[in-house]
């Protein structure tokens, strides 16, 4: 089973990576770009096809190691099987 | 003091530490390779500076899950002496024995320079080398040196008297987030703190980078000479 994961800064943390890529876009003339924030994206394969277990392993990993909860959030889905029927 | 500095693959600053605690300090010292649990009896750890594991995914992620980390664990709860510098400060944070997170720095560079830094605690085993006020000049070396927490663990770590170092400018003025001396950006001018239990400390700046006379700069070395337990060794090396 595939999953994507997203890690992201937390809404109320300053974002200094976020900020740097919104002033380039606007000095290249994106002028409609309001904010920027930059994140983490991890594709990770999984043994189990058990959507619950899944999700409680996903959940886990992201606490332990792939976000640092103290200024990141996370977020995951689990991805359909290519060629499932 | 027995002395351990732990070794990671990426550590650049194991040399400089074991040097001063050598050949300065004249200190028994040995380096503790990550892959091991065991600390060979050494009572006191220092988690040096560098990129351990390359900074891959956060600076100091990787380390903190690494095999020795649980011997350091156990040596903190313990009531050892742990001191990290750098990356090692990272180190701790993510390994949960520090408060805190480390973001990049405000101005997105790595900020390679001297800065100034106010001593903000001088009764704990790292710092009685130093008076409550001492302004000191220390170079920091880094890119995610920008320190952050939530405001309420903020408010604890002031209430708790946990921070033991504070940038500031040469006039040792207290600074906020925006004034140009704090160069990592760092939430309440925050450059090193302790844990509760005042065993174990966390700092951004290079106190072995500035330990002998000889390199024009020892601000330094009262820390690593107090940690050791040294204080009047030095003070009797300075009158001399």
């Amino acid at each position: 089973m595939k999953a994507k994961v997203t890690v992201f800064p937390r809404r109320e943390v300053l974002d200094p990576q976020g900020k740097t890529i919104h002033q380039a876009l606007q000095r290249i003339g994106f002028d409609g770009v309001t904010a920027v924030r930059a994140g983490k994206c991890f594709d990770v394969e999984l043994a189990t096809n058990d959507a619950a277990a899944a999700r409680e392993v996903l959940d886990a990993m992201c606490r332990k190691l792939l976000a640092n909860t103290v200024v990141e959030d996370y977020a995951f889905e689990l991805l359909p099987e290519e060629g499932a029927s | 003091m027995k002395c351990g500095v732990v070794v990671f693959p990426g550590s650049n600053c194991d040399h400089d530490v074991y040097h001063v605690l050598k050949h300065v300090l004249e200190q028994e010292v040995t380096f503790l390779w990550h892959g091991e649990e065991d600390l060979q009896g050494c009572e006191l750890i220092v988690l040096p500076g560098g990129f351990s594991y390359g900074d891959y995914l956060r600076s100091g992620a990787i380390a903190a899950l690494s095999p020795v980390m649980a011997g350091v664990r156990r040596h903190a709860e313990a009531g050892g002496l742990v001191l990290g510098i750098c990356n090692g400060f990272q180190i701790l944070m993510e390994s949960g024995l520090l408060k805190g997170a480390l973001l990049k720095n405000r101005r997105m560079r790595f900020e390679c320079r001297d800065v100034h830094l106010r001593v903000e605690r001088d009764d704990l085993p790292f710092t009685r080398g130093y008076r409550r006020g001492d302004v000191l000049r220390i170079p920091v070396a880094n890119a995610d040196g920008n320190f952050q927490e939530t405001p309420a663990t903020l408010d604890a770590l002031e209430a708790e008297e946990r921070v033991v170092f504070r940038y500031t400018d040469a006039t040792g003025r207290r600074i906020d987030e925006a004034d140009a001396a704090n160069v990592t950006g760092s939430a309440r001018a925050i450059a090193g703190i302790t844990n509760r239990r005042g065993n174990v400390l966390g700092l951004m700046p290079h106190p072995e980078r500035c330990a002998e006379e000889l390199l024009g700069n020892a601000d330094g070395l009262p820390l690593l000479a107090s940690t050791v337990g040294a204080v009047g060794t030095l003070v009797g090396a300075a009158a001399s």
